[in-house]
């Protein structure tokens, strides 16, 4: 086989409503779509049955991911595939897993590109190892090796002290998933043309579609999966990922009662908290606030790092960061290497006097 | 019904060496323990095995002869019976070949294929790869179902006698998976394979006369021969991915570095970047 060609990517949806980080995907996938000369498609799979008769009138037109298909074609996809059925509404890993296989053994992209969010890290695995090719899970690069025509998939690795770049020679697809928040989305493009194309679950499918969109016992049937509810926990959220300015607290604070200060001066910011992995092994804050290799990966616009010597772990979560300000007392620390602005000192002086000043600005309309 | 922990041995310290030429890790070097959500895995399954008489735990590894260590431990934490996957073909396997012969070792440990009551556990990912793609690879690999990200299990529709409640349905798994914006319940039908994360349990100690059996009791060792796979399906020659590159990846900007010399400069400049970005 060696008619595979172009990029495809899996976007997500929540409740009938494109997720952001397929505009993310569709950023990356432009790049090396651009780099190859070949096709970007995207696929989501879903259920617009709540918009069914508005899209129906045609792509574009409709509400939900009829809306959204426009919108994904004006941040850089040619082709929308939009596998539609009322089973697919819930995240069902083996339904999900059949419907995306087969739309690649039908299309067949080289490169297939999915998020690593819950379900782009369970969707992935089950389809490449049906496949028999390669998987590179959380990549924080991609690019294209032109010579050979192959995609580079850069990750952190061993612990994330270092970066390894992994190549799929043979197999194909080349399949990858990448870290949410680590690309930018492209501004929509209104010129863009691209074409829309509804798809179906099949027979074999919807087997298992029809026992997972009824009542789960209603047919006694190997592999079944069904999805009985969802709950949103607030408690467990910490908006570390959406925030427009992060204030990240290292082990330079000694104890969990300095780390306080970090919490105070993110307030006066109105930014969120973040910390580093040593940070929430300690207990001083809660894993959701976790930012590097094994916990969020943010790119605010602004980023403080007080008190964080810079692991490659946590660089890797934040080095996409359009500003990144550091605090800590060496000069060598790994952080600086990543800053725009440094300071170096005590952060015991320099972030009361941090907050002292910030308190003591004219208020100046925010 | 067979429960089936996988379990991997990661290194101990983070400090790891890399063999430049194929890109893989060296092993042998190093103080290995037990990946730390796989002892939830088996935490989890002498649970499920309690609470379901008559089932049997097996714990399943793949590594050098050393690892049957941690596979001692895991039978003085409780395990019935514990196999390790051991030969020079199955080196440096990534991801999909070492799927490919856990699928196979689980099918030939349940007698040909997996049980109708079976179930495998293992941790949401591995400490050192951090991948988690092996377990839903393996769900894929024998057909089954999989849930991901799971803190609670537990068994429906199975009869009294098997641990459930009783009732007439078929049997199936109740689980909840942590997700981005808070978890699911999810049913599965068994056999299936279940990743779990930290929270799910508190995993126990080995116990005096577990440590006693442990002695005592045979580490089963299996190669991929014995599982009926081709040289060619595991190992590095079975791995569709290559590491071509390691490196310390640069990040560098251009840093502007402000002493804190006492004459609030410093600060002063902070002050003025982020009133430039309209933040205060």
């Amino acid at each position: 086989m060696d008619v595979q060609s172009g990029v495809m990517i899996v976007g997500e949806q929540r409740r009938g409503e494109v997720h952001p980080v397929t505009f993310e995907l569709l950023a990356r996938g432009r790049q090396l779509a651009d780099k190859l000369g070949a096709e970007l498609s995207c696929v989501v799979m879903g259920s617009v049955s709540a918009s069914a008769s508005a899209s129906a009138s045609g792509p574009g037109l409709g509400l939900g991911l009829g809306r959204s298909a426009r919108e994904i074609i004006e941040r850089g996809a040619d082709v929308v595939y939009l596998v539609d059925d009322p089973a697919l509404g819930w995240f069902l890993p083996r339904l999900y897993a059949r419907a995306l296989e087969r739309l690649i053994r039908s299309e067949m992209p080289e490169i297939v590109i999915a998020a690593a969010t819950t379900s782009g890290r369970t969707l992935m695995p089950i389809v490449a190892a049906k496949l028999g090719t390669g998987l590179t899970a959380d990549c924080t690069e991609l690019d294209i090796d032109t010579e050979e025509r192959l995609l580079l998939q850069t990750r952190p690795a061993i612990g994330g002290n270092v970066m390894a770049t992994i190549k799929t020679p043979q197999a194909r697809p080349q399949m990858a998933t990448v870290r949410p928040k680590s690309a930018r989305p492209l501004p929509r493009d209104a010129g863009r043309v691209g074409r829309v194309i509804q798809v179906r679950l099949d027979e074999a499918d919807c087997g298992a579609a029809e026992c997972a969109a009824t009542s789960f016992g209603a047919r006694r049937e190997h592999g079944l999966e069904a999805v009985l509810g969802s709950v949103r926990d607030t408690t467990q959220e910490v908006n570390v990922q959406d925030a427009e300015v992060i204030v990240t607290g290292g082990k330079g604070l000694k104890n969990k009662d300095n780390f306080r200060m970090i919490e105070e001066l993110a307030s006066l910011l109105g930014a969120a908290v973040g910390a580093t992995r040593d940070v929430v092994d300690l207990g001083w804050i809660s894993y959701p606030h976790q930012i590097g290799l094994s916990g969020k990966t943010v790119a605010p616009r602004v980023y403080i790092a007080v008190g964080v010597s810079g692991s490659v772990q946590h660089l890797a979560g934040m080095q996409t960061a359009e500003t990144i300000i550091a605090v800590n007392k060496d000069k060598d620390a790994q952080i600086f290497k990543v800053a725009d602005f440094g300071i170096v000192g005590d952060l015991f002086e320099v972030v009361p006097e941090m907050i002292e000043k910030i308190k003591n600005r004219p208020a100046t309309g925010r | 019904m067979n429960i089936f922990v996988l379990m991997k041995q990661v290194p101990g310290t983070s400090n790891v060496k890399m063999d430049e030429k194929t890109g893989t890790m060296i092993r042998t070097e190093h103080e290995n323990v037990i990946n730390p959500l796989d002892e939830n895995a088996l935490e989890e399954a002498l649970r499920i095995r309690r609470a379901a008489p008559g089932s049997a735990v097996t714990a399943i590894s793949m590594g050098p002869p050393p690892a049957a260590r941690a596979l001692r431990e895991a039978l003085a934490m409780g395990a019935d019976s514990a196999v390790l996957l051991c030969h020079r073909a199955l080196a440096g396997s990534d991801t999909l070949a070492t799927a490919r012969a856990l699928a196979g070792a689980i099918k030939h440990v349940a007698g040909g294929d997996i049980g109708a009551h079976d179930i495998v556990l293992c941790g949401e990912r591995a400490t050192d790869g951090e991948t988690g793609q092996v377990g839903p690879m393996v769900a894929a690999l024998l057909d089954v179902c999989v849930a991901t990200y799971v803190r609670s299990i537990r068994l429906d529709g199975m009869g009294a006698a098997e641990g459930g409640d009783g009732g007439d349905a078929w049997p199936a798994v109740l689980v909840e998976r942590v997700v981005e914006d808070g978890f699911e319940q999810v049913k599965l039908s068994l056999p299936c394979v279940i990743t779990v994360v930290k929270d799910i349990n508190q995993p126990g100690f080995p116990t005096l006369p577990g440590k006693i059996r442990a002695r005592k009791a045979e580490v089963r060792m299996l190669s991929h021969e014995e599982l009926g796979l081709d040289a060619d399906a595991v190992g590095l020659s079975g791995s569709p991915t290559r590491v071509v590159r390691i490196f310390r990846p640069s990040f560098a900007r251009n840093t502007a570095l402000h002493v804190q010399d006492g004459s609030g400069a410093a600060v002063d400049g902070f002050i003025d970047l982020l009133a430039d970005r309209g933040l205060v």
